[in-house]
């Protein structure tokens, strides 16, 4: 049975409820337990453990250096393409957005890659829109063929696909897949995915466990926050991991907590979430989860990291770019727009053209990068918070495919 | 005298080198520790060759003060395994390997099925193997019947300082060993070492205890001492705990 099955049948409703009505004695009692349920967590989600928000934090920094030590992990987003076939209301990348777009070359990928590497990354994450014609899976192994005798980790974030299309993405050497449900609000969803095949909620539901079956080690998964209520996507995505952590069983989980931010003449947030409350579930999740990997990128800015690191997060970006490019200038005198399918080149009177080839054009980014700090300068801050930066916690030989 | 594979240990502690805030802090807690043996996750290593400085673990762990024990940590089977061992090798370090196979990345327990069949493909290729085992007696009689150089079995599940869970079962694989038991992992506190030395364990492998602790150097010193402590009661030898106080009058006095 896949996880829409059990999660349609899960209470999610009561424990939202219960997330937000819990009483001081229920916290007590769940600080208390020993093995933490989906209640407790709910729980711990509450306003009234809000209040305890100091405890909480130094029971998940407790348990977060128990199991994973005074270390944080670091990897970098390498976008190839914001080619995309969907539209999401709340993503720059979106098909009707009259954007500056660009689809990376092999080499260009390359050139981008090896700067990061250049700047410590041993772990990298291709990032792509959806799009099978200019993002098609052929390439999509060919960048990660390309890659894998540089990088000892690589990851993917790209529209979901069947089975059979990941065993060869896990054959050229990926072995991390992320995706993120955006939101498990299945009425949410539908009314922000208005166009592509993102439109089908189960179909993105069950993406990791096609994942798993194809061979990927690790898997990332994650709820946009801003779209829904936090406390119900929060009891969402704990229910999704405590289902991956008894069928997928072999595979590392990372959980991610992405923030929609309210930015000008972007789309705004249809939910809060206060700084508190993040970090009131950064340490819930903790609790529940000991072992599960906490991903935290940087549309956070530095006070709130440099805060959230200790607390529980185990693995983080920095100097992050979300446009293709981004990190080199690579691919970009084939900037272009996109028009019912169709790239359409840039004319002269086009506010994104520019002919002096010293102030390059560039591509669209997916979202604002809100902690600008360069690599060197987040890998020492980490230094100083008393972590070491791991950068290469995985080896290609681990991969049956791998060489020799 | 700690011997394994007729190489001499002066210290019955191993070291595990995860976890530490600094590569620095670990160096400093190893030589605390007077350990002679370390141990060094070959996914954080750099098996190149190219001296990757972002992959540097390696560079603060002195070859010539410790024999390097390289672990396959992240293998979920033998295949992966014994790839890994062979990469080791070819990048210079130690023909030594410490079997880690654990399929399930949360509690990290050892696939005992799969540290079989790689044991008896890296010892015929003349590897020194010491596996992390459940603390299962059969499966270390097999274990060792396959050549290994040692077994190790776990106290509780890495990282969670929760003690000798395993208890009972260590006790008997130590009953029936015929190599050096090293009990690995669990060991959360300076007297769960000393545990593990008076039950008759040859040696104990501690890593989060030490690394997580405040003071790490002081802490590696705290479990030298408590290794030193148990081993030298185990070899003086205990009286069994009794259950009552002894009878005040006997109960065979009508033979006299």
């Amino acid at each position: 049975m896949s996880f829409v099955a059990e999660f349609d049948r899960m209470p999610l409703g009561s424990l939202t409820e219960r997330a937000g009505a819990a009483s001081a004695q229920d916290v007590r009692a769940s600080l208390g337990s020993v093995r933490l349920s989906l209640t407790d967590f709910a729980n711990l989600l509450s306003p009234a453990a809000g209040a305890h928000l100091e405890e909480l934090g130094r029971r998940s920094q407790a348990v977060t250096r128990q199991r994973f030590g005074k270390v944080v992990r670091f990897f970098a987003p390498l976008y190839l393409s914001n080619e995309c076939v969907n539209n999401c209301k709340y993503c720059g990348f979106s098909r009707d957005n009259p954007i500056l777009r660009v689809t990376l070359s092999i080499d260009e990928v390359l050139r981008e890659a090896r700067l990061l590497k250049e700047q410590g990354f041993r772990n990298i994450l291709l990032v792509s829109g959806e799009h099978p014609k200019f993002v098609s899976n052929g390439y999509l192994a060919d960048c990660v063929a390309a890659l894998r005798d540089e990088f000892p980790a690589i990851s993917l974030e790209v529209g979901p696909m069947e089975t059979e299309d990941y065993a060869p993405m896990v054959a050229s050497g990926a072995e991390g897949l992320v995706v993120y449900q955006e939101t498990y609000d299945r009425e949410v969803y539908g009314q922000v995915h208005t166009a592509g095949p993102k439109r089908d909620f189960n179909w993105r539901l069950e993406t990791a466990e096609r994942a798993y079956a194809a061979g990927f080690r690790r898997l990332g998964i994650g709820a946009l926050f801003g779209l829904s209520d936090w406390r119900f996507e929060a009891i969402a995505v704990a229910a999704h991991a405590l289902y991956l952590l008894r069928h997928c069983w072999k595979a590392q989980l990372t959980l991610s907590l992405p923030r929609l931010r309210p930015h000008a003449g972007e789309f705004q947030p249809l939910t809060k979430m206060t700084d508190r409350e993040l970090t009131q579930l950064i340490c819930a999740l903790r609790l529940m989860f000991p072992d599960v990997g906490l991903v935290l990128s940087t549309r956070e800015g530095p006070r709130l990291r440099d805060g959230l690191i200790p607390l529980g997060i185990t693995m983080i970006s920095a100097g992050s770019h979300t446009e293709p490019g981004g990190y080199t200038g690579a691919g970009k005198e084939k900037i272009h727009r996109t028009e019912r399918g169709r790239q359409v080149a840039l004319s002269a009177d086009d506010p994104g053209h520019t002919s002096a080839p010293a102030c390059a054009t560039a591509a669209t980014g997916q979202f604002d990068i809100s902690d600008s700090r360069s690599v060197g300068e987040v890998a020492a801050m980490v230094r100083g918070l008393g972590y070491e930066p791991v950068w290469k916690d995985w080896d290609a030989a681990l991969l049956a495919s791998g060489q020799p | 005298m700690l011997v394994i594979a007729n190489r001499s240990f002066s210290s019955r502690l191993i070291l595990g080198t995860g976890k530490f805030a600094s590569p620095e802090i670990m160096r400093d807690a190893l030589a605390a520790s007077g350990t002679g043996m370390v141990t060094v996750a070959l996914r954080r290593a750099d098996l190149t060759g190219k001296r990757d400085p972002f992959a540097n673990i390696l560079e603060f762990v002195d070859p010539d003060r410790y024999l390097i024990l390289p672990n396959t940590s992240g293998a979920m089977n033998a295949e992966e395994a014994v790839r890994l061992a062979r990469l080791a090798v070819a990048a210079g370090l130690p023909k030594w390997v410490k079997l880690e196979i654990h399929p399930d990345p949360r509690y990290l327990l050892p696939d005992p099925i799969e540290t079989l069949k790689a044991t008896e493909i890296l010892v015929k290729e003349g590897f020194t193997v010491l596996p992390y085992i459940n603390a299962d007696p059969v499966l270390a009689k097999r274990l060792q019947e396959a050549g290994s150089a040692t077994v190790m079995p776990l106290g509780s599940p890495i990282g969670s300082n929760r003690g000798l869970e395993t208890r009972a079962q260590i006790q008997i694989i130590i009953e029936q060993a015929i190599v050096p038991v090293i009990v690995d992992a669990g060991i959360g506190v300076p007297s769960h070492a000393a545990e593990a030395m008076e039950l008759g364990a040859d040696a104990v492998l501690v890593n989060t205890a030490i690394a997580i602790a405040r003071d790490p150097s002081r802490m590696a010193t705290a479990f030298a001492g408590a290794v030193e402590a148990g081993r030298t009661a185990f070899e003086i030898g205990q009286s069994a705990p009794q259950l009552a106080a002894s009878a005040t009058s006997p109960l065979t006095g009508f033979l006299d």
